[in-house]
């Protein structure tokens, strides 16, 4: 691995979404449209957008990250890309660490801008700060880009790694605990939340919500979100493969 | 001789059945421009993609430069420039090429210098902030083939280069090639026009999956009493029939 190499991939993908003007507005506008009109949603109801709308600072990088990573690793696998530069001296580290980080810092990027907006302008407590917020934020989205890196491989068209959406997140989606506490959900389902990553990143977020500190509990749900992203950025590494069949 | 390639008994089977390759031996020479011909579906790009290293080969062995073909040591040694574009459309020129010529290991110092050099060797100097999605199809082309040329590899491997290109422009790539081999490189290009390859210093027939001449145009034409490769090509078909 070479971080010469990493950072180049780094800094490629980003001038690509540079001149993606349109794709940039929407992942930096779109949160914080949303999260405004929950607040009017919700007008009768404070508290709940109170405890909602951090959990979404944790959803929103990972789901739009998943997006953006899945189609663009698909367009680089189709386009015949990804197998000149496997003919190249890079490592496929290299190029997975290389995507990781630029959509972190996306993340990052994104969640200042729904952060700030969140905390400022609409007005939520979000006792843990602003540091912490952005630390599980970040996570989230590097969740995120491991999971769509690690599933394009089973894409064959975008319109499929479009729809591996509903079908990987959106069930996690549901049992995470934003709906519903999990304790309430059928049992099953509670074993199910248990194993998923997207349960941690949220229950972190609830944890920077709800605590001054940095607990004991944000730091092991960190852990898990950032142990299967680890995990999904090897096997996706494991996917890209210098020879076909 | 020194050879570039050494290829014994090369067969390729895609997909479990399908046989694209079969038994290929072929030696190739050094700083040549060697044409590999035939219809598409042939077999070219399966031949190429074996020598590239980017296939798996169900029997046979491939060496480069006495090599396996697709070792690690290989990489900074051959390019590849496949059929498909292969560069990033929404990024400039300028970046593209950047952004590969780091990924070839180029050292910092001369970074500079071979972007000026490859964007001058395919003729975009010119165009070289333009993103890549707004240039024609034959420029596009010529992106994609700059990136081959990146570090002067000693054999570029090129997947049908002219298709599309206007006959100035293929000619001035011809110039290019010849130049390239002067400097010491190997060069393999797949064609499926015939009339293309009577510029090679050595063309390869394919059909099928099977090399059914390797000789100079000029012995091609000899020993088939051809007049030109394509009826060369018609004879060597019907004799095997």
């Amino acid at each position: 691995m070479s971080l010469v190499r990493t950072f180049a991939t780094s800094k490629r993908v980003l001038s690509q979404l540079r001149h993606d003007k349109r794709t940039l507005a929407l992942i930096f506008i779109v949160p914080p449209v949303l999260l405004t009109i929950l607040k009017y949603v919700f007008s009768k109801e404070a508290k709940l957008f109170d405890d909602i709308a951090p959990m979404l600072l944790g959803i929103f990088p990972m789901i739009v990250m998943f997006l953006i990573t899945s189609v663009v690793t698909l367009r680089e696998r189709s386009s015949g890309t990804l197998n000149r530069l496997m003919t190249m001296p890079i490592s496929k580290s290299d190029f997975i660490f290389g995507y990781a980080i630029a959509f972190s810092l996306l993340g990052l990027v994104q969640a200042l801008i729904s952060g700030g907006v969140m905390l400022g302008l609409l007005n939520v407590t979000v006792l843990g700060g602003t540091a912490h917020t952005l630390i599980v934020a970040v996570l989230a989205a590097f969740l995120g880009t491991a999971l769509g890196l690690f599933t394009s491989a089973f894409a064959k068209s975008e319109f499929q790694a479009v729809q591996f959406l509903p079908a990987f997140l959106f069930p996690q989606l549901l049992v995470c605990g934003l709906f519903i506490a999990r304790v309430e959900m059928a049992k099953l389902l509670q074993w199910f939340a248990d194993i998923m990553p997207l349960t941690y990143s949220v229950d972190a977020m609830k944890q920077v919500t709800i605590a001054h500190n940095w607990t004991a509990t944000l730091t092991s749900d960190l852990i898990v979100v950032g142990s299967f992203a680890i995990a999904a950025l090897i096997l996706g590494a494991a996917t890209i493969r210098r020879r076909e069949n | 001789m020194e050879q570039s390639v050494k290829i014994k008994n090369l067969s390729v089977t895609l997909g479990g059945s399908f046989k694209a390759l079969v038994d290929i031996n072929l030696d190739l020479p050094v700083g040549k421009t060697i044409g590999f011909i035939g219809p598409s579906g042939a077999g070219k790009t399966t031949l190429i993609r074996s020598i590239v290293g980017s296939i798996n080969i169900t029997k046979g062995e491939v060496l480069v430069f006495n090599e396996s073909a697709g070792s690690s040591s290989l990489r900074s040694k051959v390019s590849y420039m496949t059929q498909e574009l292969s560069v990033y459309p929404d990024l400039t020129v300028k970046e593209n090429l950047k952004y590969f010529i780091t990924m070839a290991n180029t050292p910092k110092k001369d970074r500079m210098s071979s972007l000026v050099e490859v964007l001058k060797l395919v003729d975009m100097t010119s165009k070289s902030d333009i993103l890549v999605s707004s240039l024609s199809g034959g420029e596009k082309q010529r992106v994609s083939l700059a990136v081959a040329l990146i570090g002067s590899p000693k054999l570029m491997v090129l997947d049908e280069p002219t298709v599309g290109l206007d006959p100035v422009l293929r000619e001035k790539l011809w110039q290019l090639f010849f130049k390239l081999n002067e400097r010491g490189s190997t060069l393999i290009v797949t064609s499926h026009s015939m009339d293309e390859a009577s510029r090679c210093d050595d063309l390869v027939l394919i059909r099928d999956g099977k090399l059914i001449s390797h000789s100079t145009p000029e012995e091609l034409l000899k020993r088939t009493g051809s007049s030109s490769v394509e009826e060369s090509f018609l004879k060597l078909v019907e004799h095997k029939e």
